[in-house]
């Protein structure tokens, strides 16, 4: 549908600057580009979109951030804009898409998500949150954990089981939880790092009225399915350059301290350099598959990849710093919008990038993914379905 | 920006190659050829110079080639190499690389026509960074010495030589010229030992022009293998996933088991890190400067390795079948390793790469580090 092109955007961003003041009143200013249908514009219109090629959003973002416009600080909010909006573009009503969207896209309302449990890890759908229906409400019992910005949002994707007695898969529904409800209990989860970006979340008679209900009941494993998509293709941000990531912090500290330097240790240095950069340009390679309108399943590998090299040249750092590395600037509990990978000592970064390998899918599941979706190899004989 | 996709040009190229190999390059009459002593399928090569007129690709359009590029030289071999055919292409190109740096332009002519077939007389491992001391120049000029290990040359075809000091053509039907076939490991790329003695010799360039030809054509040959070694690991990742889909064991197919499908889900990432690897080296090789010996050298420091580790899980996963002459398995295992070592190990382009990036090693002095002690 779309007759839309670079120039156009451009022109449309051009036109809306004229009419509002991006140093005027931030939120107002936001929320007028999300009613311009720019603030995504490859969500459809009334949704902040104009139903254009996604690859088209860098241009309208670069348009309003070269005339000095606020943004949305996409950051705070990574599950609301990476996961929670294509979830309820896809399966939402148009009542709950009008309600939602516009205040999850401006940063007024920060979201989370109530997913995983702690007997509820990998295999996600064996999730014991139960959801009870109560006249125009439901009511939630359980605990949920692994929540970033559990603490700071107003909202939650929440996955419930509302079937016990259904197969696994097919006894659960989708909801939008309120964090401000009462019975919602938000306390950190200190991790190995010790501070606590996460948190565990008990529900304890939290009501949720069925107009919240995202889906049909029983379907959440459906809706669920959209929002894991997400996270585990969402590319976002701008193209690394050489040594645009932890490799360049490696790379600079091998090139500054000589005094470090050891035959074995070179060898180690060259190998991660080589590998980073194999990395950088396959993520490069899928962004323009994205936008040559092509996107295919690299980015399971970006992630696989990324976890992997991540862990592998932080743990080099440590040992290239030797006596150095045995010192850890802070253990003093903190609560992070998200991790300061450049900003702290090597010991913070390789005890972070363990998490790598867990989050948003372990390596394991990704490699099993990867084998039966992209290479078309058998499931494994299975007992829970 | 480095562009790493194919565009419809380039699809279209792998569509035509891969017909042609399909109908006569078949991997049965490949592995029959190796028992024959005539490893070099001289009809094929002929259909790919007259059909796809392959020798042509990336010369200019003055000098009577197709003004085409790397890029698409780059998506032949990809083909070439997942059908490990026989047939001299990266030979050529790499040799008519050096004859368009030191402009052979009559040379280069005949070349781009396929009248004549064009071998670089060195050692199918020689990185781009080596020097020329086996052969050295009398007068006439005439060459005396001994290049061992040569790949691609054609019997009746043009050798261009380095030397200390220049880059000479040779005619290889000269009786002066002795060409030797060594029982190689890739016995789908016959390697030669070529003896001069006091052969004439016409010279192409001295000095700093020879040179730099002779680095183009080595950064060439190293930058676009990484093609070929894609279309290998492509190959025997296909293979593999098609064969464990349908062997059974213990009831069920092999590739429902884990410990399979997380090797092939492995080698299925390394894949997709080596296209974006092979495709940049392709790119860049239009580039002058650094960028292009970077690219080459990052190529082959990821993508032979890629290509082995593939051709390994192949033969391991194909079980006792893989291990079989009469299963391909084992081509494509020679072939991998082989190009695993031509045009310089994965550890020589890592060291080229600590010089090129400026990650030197523990007491370098002036960039050069001793590697034996690590001082």
């Amino acid at each position: 549908m779309s007759d839309h092109t670079a120039d156009g955007l451009r022109e449309l961003v051009a036109t809306f600057l004229r009419t509002h003041d991006p140093r005027g009143d931030r939120t107002g200013f936001l929320r007028a580009r999300f009613d311009a249908g720019l603030a995504w514009v490859h969500f459809p219109p009334g949704r902040g979109g104009l139903g254009a090629p996604a690859h088209l959003q860098a241009v309208v973002d670069d348009a309003f951030a070269e005339a000095g416009a606020p943004d949305n600080r996409p950051r705070r909010n990574s599950i609301g804009l990476g996961m929670a909006a294509p979830t309820l573009l896809r399966h939402a009503s148009e009542a709950q898409c009008r309600r939602w969207l516009r205040p999850l896209w401006t940063g007024e309302e920060v979201w989370c998500q109530l997913f995983s449990e702690p007997e509820a890890g990998s295999d996600l759908a064996s999730v014991r949150t139960r959801a009870v229906p109560d006249g125009a409400d439901w009511v939630v019992d359980g605990q949920k954990v692994w929540t970033s910005l559990a603490h700071l949002a107003r909202w939650a994707i929440l996955l419930a089981r509302t079937d016990p007695d259904a197969p696994k898969h097919h006894g659960l529904t989708y909801f939008v939880c309120d964090m401000a409800a009462p019975g919602v209990r938000v306390r950190p989860l200190r991790q190995a790092t010790g501070e606590a970006e996460f948190n565990e979340v008990f529900l304890t008679g939290v009501r949720i009225p069925d107009s919240h209900r995202v889906g049909q009941v029983g379907h959440g494993w459906a809706v669920a399915r959209t929002t894991l998509m997400n996270e585990r293709v969402a590319i976002g941000g701008r193209p690394l350059p050489r040594e645009g990531g932890m490799v360049g912090v490696l790379a600079r500290l091998w090139r500054d301290r000589p005094d470090l330097r050891t035959g074995g240790l070179h060898e180690e240095v060259l190998h991660a350099w080589v590998r980073a950069e194999a990395a950088r340009l396959a993520a490069l390679r899928l962004r323009q598959l994205v936008a040559a309108g092509q996107p295919g399943p690299e980015g399971s590998a970006v992630k696989l990849s990324f976890a992997e090299l991540s862990q592998r040249i932080s743990g080099l750092e440590v040992e290239l710093r030797g006596a150095e590395g045995l010192r850890h600037d802070d253990w003093t509990m903190r609560r992070p919008a998200e991790p300061d990978l450049l900003g702290r000592t090597a010991t913070y970064r390789y005890l972070r990038a363990r998490g790598n390998s867990i989050e948003g899918g372990t390596s394991e599941i990704l490699r099993t993914i990867i084998a039966e979706r992209v290479l078309g190899l058998p499931a494994e004989p299975r007992v829970d379905r | 920006m480095t562009d790493l996709l194919y565009d419809s040009d380039e699809e279209a190229l792998r569509g035509s190659v891969r017909a042609l190999l399909a109908a006569h390059a078949p991997w049965q009459r490949v592995l029959a050829a190796v028992d024959t002593g005539e490893p070099y399928d001289a009809a094929l090569w002929r259909r790919l110079v007259d059909q796809v007129g392959v020798t042509g690709l990336a010369v200019p359009a003055e000098h009577g080639g197709a003004g085409a590029g790397y890029r698409e030289v780059a998506v032949v071999l990809e083909e070439l190499g997942r059908a490990v055919a026989p047939v001299p292409f990266l030979g050529a190109v790499v040799a008519t690389r050096a004859l368009l740096a030191c402009d052979g332009s009559a040379l280069l002519r005949q070349v781009a026509a396929a009248e004549r077939d064009v071998a670089l007389a060195v050692g199918f491992a020689t990185a781009p960074d080596a020097a020329f001391d086996a052969v050295t120049v009398g007068p006439g000029p005439t060459l005396c010495g001994r290049v061992v290990g040569v790949a691609d040359t054609a019997p009746g075809g043009l050798l261009l030589v380095p030397t200390g000091d220049g880059l000479y053509a040779v005619d290889a039907a000269e009786p002066a010229v002795r060409t030797t076939p060594v029982v190689s490991l890739d016995a789908t790329r016959p390697l030669v030992d070529i003896d001069f003695t006091a052969a004439p010799a016409r010279r192409l360039a001295t000095g700093e022009p020879a040179a730099t030809a002779v680095t183009a054509a080595l950064t060439a040959g190293a930058a676009l293998l990484a093609s070929e070694q894609l279309g290998v690991a492509q190959w025997c990742l296909d293979t593999t996933v098609a064969y464990v889909r349908q062997r059974h064991q213990f009831g069920r197919p092999v590739g429902s088991f884990q410990a399979v499908k997380h090797r092939l889900a492995d080698l299925w990432v390394e894949l997709t890190e080596a296209r974006a690897v092979a495709r940049h080296a392709a790119d860049r090789l239009g580039d002058t400067g650094t960028e292009a010996a970077l690219a080459a050298a990052l190529a082959q420091a990821y993508c032979g390795p890629v290509a082995v580790r593939a051709a390994e899980v192949c033969v391991q996963l194909h079980g006792g079948l893989g291990f079989t002459w009469e299963h391909p398995a084992h081509l494509y295992l020679k072939r991998a390793k082989s190009t695993a070592i031509a045009f310089g190990t994965a550890d020589r382009h890592r060291a080229a790469l600590a010089r090129l990036v400026d990650l030197p090693g523990p007491g370098t002095v002036d960039g050069v580090t001793d590697r034996c002690t690590g001082r």
